[in-house]
């Protein structure tokens, strides 16, 4: 791939990785999408013509070089076309996510100072429609799908394929501006905003140039030796700067096609169809996914069960080390085939994951059992660790050195260096340029030689040079007594059990541990229908004794893992609770990409929190929620409070993990 | 309001002309009179509704229109012509489609199988053509699948596109219903009940879904519905009957204000 690699210099912008694109790969697809039941479809120079003709509509709108303009939607070709196209004409894209309420989006179309949006469909135009009059800077908005939107004003609403038309019509008036802009382009030029969704406080828009993007992109495909007909799946949200890496970044260096999903609901059957070489899942897709196989498993005939559970377990002591390429047995070779021919086979068709011959999972820990079981099936599933501030990769985990509990080592081109206190930096040419008006933070995170702090707490294992992350630096603290109080580390040990959702532990300044946990509706509610218990309600799911019952073995069984630790044996869970609703970040419980933010938590379930130290029984609460349409409601339970059994604190024993 | 001049709505749609007129129904069983006198219009474009407490009619007058009952005495009109008795099948190739109340759909196909059958009335290969699956059934069918894929776009269940019915829970069924009535592309839908049984999320969704039918397609919706915040929400005009009398019809606004509706609903005082 010689020629891919020489023209770096030329090759300073996504527009220009486009020219080169629709020259050299002119034929072989770009993107796909499926719609009216079939895959269509677009080759590379094809796509170049429908951004250019964009483009040119986008120029007779009046964009200015330098102006921002949001992008919100599911990810879908167009608006991918709608990123680049903006680049081409000088202008900042700003994808947003599609989720966001229209305050949310208020903020952040405010923050940027958009002049210009482009959104998928009527329910953003309201939103933006809503939200209107407190932006100031804020003249036209495209949309892509009509529908519904035929009584709207359109003095400054444009269907996009007639800006498109209007951009093919006016080629002549247009085209030389357009190239005059294009030859502008400088590698340290802004390439993208995008914005952090933040666990706390508002959320920063994050600056990365061309370099960054193209820099990073280059090495991360050459990493994983990306190919030109390597196929991903895109249903991240394209606001997030994972998506805008492998769709944008990576997709235009290495040239590989862009596939994109009917509707959120078909992911998993368009994923089988497509069945992609190169995919990217945050654990909870691997975790769901794993739950619907057992519960499915489950209810299968028992030959079908016990051939399953027969291959499975023999899989996961040989499977991660065929592909490790570590020696195996002859014996058990053929049996993994067997396997293979019998069960993982016609399993990973079913999953859609027949193909991937690189796949990656990140943003927050992965369960062992999880990991393993993916790894077992004979699919290249690695951890990266990352951010937005850093282009994504900061560490991922090359073929062959992959574990469930590291991260992997630095990616090429990026420099580690673990602080004092813990916390984790790097320096790498995707570093980010700064938070948009706000040069405050940007000093904060970023020093003057280049080091980004993560925020993140961990350490490198000096056998092997892998990165291990213990949890957020903020979020590690002491107990009363100076023990180490790590939170994470002990919801993802629940968290690791199907049935356990999201798990809260509290404990900081503490004499000990508590924790709040939310059920798996999926998983318990299939436990509870095998068991004939019947519930009307998640409510009254979660509240009932055998479940109780359930999730405190869980809890207990964590303890003794936790106990195990000798620098977190003080994180043991002494008493819990189940709560009464789902964490949601309707309610500003979680973040958007569904991390959780202990703060509002702790302030919202106050009294929860108190009963929990207070050695009370039960707890009547009124928790206010939102509903999807933005109303607000009042829920009511009475909540039972368990003790869990801890360990006794094992002294000298060493940490085997 | 002349029959070819219409109207225009409160929200700024036109309304066209007369699409089907009922002159003057009367409809018996036997000794029992389900239907007496009754006469109104359909406009083209409109949402119509039929509206009335239970055992006024209502279910009775929709049949009446799709071609299931005969009216005893008075005339069905449309487009312009009277039209003689006819058989429902023969009913609906003229373009008048129409759901169920108690939802009637082939189970055991799929969802998109199920929507197929909707375009029925627009196939015309033969049964060896269609055996073989070659000439022009194949032609046929192809383009019937684009028009079935439309529908299915619009009311996004892209997702079951391929789920037998029968595993579907009542709302989306309903709406599965409403694809297989889209998809014969008719000038009149007749919607008997689409909210019964709804929850009210269901409820708003499916009145959205009918907003968009009349907005993207402009067809005209006869519609029947228990629900009375629904109706008179999303409909231009509304028929009130009570023991197979017609005592209201006009606007949403016109009809709440009527004292023999709100008789008929809150009962009257003796």
């Amino acid at each position: 791939m010689a020629h891919l690699t020489e023209g770096v210099e030329g090759l300073r912008s996504i527009p220009a990785l486009l020219g080169r694109n629709a020259k050299i790969h002119a034929d072989s697809p770009a993107y796909r999408e499926k719609e009216y039941g079939i895959w269509q479809s677009w080759t590379w120079s094809e796509a170049e013509r429908e951004i250019e003709a964009l483009a040119l509509g986008l120029l007779k709108l009046g964009v200015n070089e330098g102006d921002f303009i949001a992008i919100i939607g599911r990810n879908r070709p167009y608006l991918y076309w709608s990123i680049v196209a903006a680049q081409m004409v000088g202008a900042v894209p700003v994808p947003l996510y599609q989720d966001a309420s229209a305050e949310e989006m208020a903020y952040v179309l405010g923050h940027c100072g958009a002049r210009f949006v482009i959104v998928a469909d009527q329910e953003q135009v309201d939103k933006v429609i809503e939200v209107q009059e407190g932006l100031h800077q804020f003249e036209h908005m495209i949309y892509l799908d009509p529908r519904g939107l035929r009584k709207y004003d359109h003095s400054h609403l444009h269907q996009f394929s007639q800006v498109q038309d209007q951009g093919r019509a006016a080629r002549e008036d247009f085209s030389a501006e357009l190239e005059r802009r294009q030859a502008g382009k400088n590698y340290d030029d802004i390439c993208v905003m995008l914005y952090t969704s933040g666990t706390t406080g508002k959320p920063k828009g994050v600056v990365l140039s061309n370099r960054n993007i193209i820099e990073t992109a280059k090495n991360s495909a050459e990493f994983d030796h990306l190919k030109t007909d390597d196929e991903v799946l895109a249903y991240l949200p394209m606001a997030w700067v994972g998506d805008f890496i492998f769709s944008i970044g990576q997709a235009y260096w290495t040239g590989f096609c862009v596939n994109c999903p009917e509707s959120p609901e078909t992911m998993m059957t368009d994923l089988r169809e497509i069945a992609p070489s190169y995919y990217f899942a945050p654990p909870r897709v691997f975790e769901t996914q794993l739950t619907s196989i057992m519960i499915r498993m489950e209810d299968a005939s028992p030959l079908k069960k016990r051939l399953f559970h027969h291959f499975m377990s023999r899989a996961r002591k040989v499977g991660p080390k065929i592909l490790d390429g570590e020696p195996v047995g002859l014996l058990d070779r053929l049996h993994y085939k067997l396997g293979e021919a019998l069960v993982f086979g016609p399993l990973k068709n079913t999953l859609g994951f027949s193909k991937v011959r690189v796949g990656y999972t990140a943003g927050e820990a992965i369960g062992p059992e999880i990991f393993d079981f993916y790894r077992a099936l004979g699919i290249n599933l690695k951890q990266l660790y990352g951010q937005t501030e850093a282009s994504v990769f900061i560490t991922q985990q090359p073929d062959g050195q992959v574990r469930s509990d590291t991260v992997g080592v630095p990616s090429p081109g990026v420099e580690i260096r673990i602080a004092e206190n813990g916390e984790v930096f790097y320096r790498s040419p995707g570093v980010f340029v700064e938070y948009f008006k706000n040069a405050d933070s940007t000093a904060d995170t970023k020093d003057a030689e280049g080091w980004v702090a993560t925020g993140d707490a961990g350490f490198i294992e000096e056998s092997t040079g892998h990165l291990r992350i213990i949890d957020r630096a903020k979020d590690v603290g002491a107990m009363a007594d100076g023990a180490m109080f790590a939170p994470k580390y002990v919801e993802n040990k629940l968290k690791f059990y199907p049935n356990i959702l999201e798990a809260v532990v509290m404990g900081a300044g503490r004499d000990r541990c508590c924790a709040f946990i939310n059920i798996d509706l999926t998983a318990v509610g299939n436990w509870a229908e095998r068991n004939n218990i019947a519930y009307a309600s998640y409510q009254e799911l979660a509240g009932h004794s055998r479940v109780l019952d359930m999730i405190q073995a869980h809890v207990e069984e964590v303890n003794a893992s936790v106990a195990q630790d000798e620098m977190l044996s003080g994180c043991q869970v002494h008493r819990f609770l189940v709560l009464h609703k789902e964490l949601d970040a309707d309610d500003g419980e979680l973040t958007r990409t569904r991390k959780v933010r202990r703060k509002i938590i702790g302030e919202k379930f106050g009294d929860l929190v108190e009963a929990l130290y207070d050695g009370s029984d039960s707890i009547y609460t009124e928790t206010e929620v939102t509903y999807e349409d933005g109303r607000k409601g009042k829920i009511k339970a009475t909540l039972e409070i368990r003790d869990a059994k801890v360990m006794p604190v094992a002294p000298k024993a060493m940490a085997a993990e | 309001m002349k029959d070819t001049e219409g109207y225009v709505t409160a929200d700024g749609r036109q309304i066209g002309g007369v699409l089907m007129e009922m002159r003057n129904i009367t409809l018996k069983f036997g000794g029992v009179v389900a239907i007496k006198d009754i006469s109104f219009d359909i406009r083209e474009g409109e949402v119509r509704a039929i509206i009335g407490p239970n055992g006024a009619g209502k279910s009775s007058m929709l049949n009446i229109i799709s071609g299931f009952y005969t009216p005893s005495e008075g005339e069905v009109w449309y487009k312009g012509e009277k039209r003689p008795p006819m058989k429902p099948y023969e009913v609906a190739r003229q373009g008048v489609a129409r759901t169920f109340q108690n939802i009637a759909l082939f189970e055991g196909m799929t969802v998109l199988d199920n929507i197929m059958t909707g375009r029925l009335t627009h196939m015309s290969a033969g049964l060896v053509s269609q055996a073989m699956w070659w000439g022009k059934a194949r032609d046929e069918e192809i383009a019937n699948r684009e028009k079935v894929e439309e529908v299915i776009d619009f009311l996004e269940i892209q997702s079951i596109r391929k789920t037998p019915v029968g595993r579907l829970p009542y709302g989306l069924k309903k709406r599965v219903e409403l694809a297989r009535a889209l998809a014969a592309e008719p000038s009149i839908l007749l919607l008997d009940e689409p909210m019964a049984g709804m929850n009210v999320e269901e409820k708003e969704d499916m009145s959205r879904f009918i907003l968009d039918v009349n907005d993207e397609f402009g067809t005209t919706i006869a519609l029947i519905e228990h629900d009375m915040g629904v109706v008179m929400d999303i409909s231009d005009r509304v028929v009130v009957m009570d023991y197979g009398k017609k005592i209201g019809d006009g606007t949403p606004d016109e009809v709440r204000n009527n004292q023999d509706v709100i008789d008929a609903y809150l009962g009257v005082q003796h």
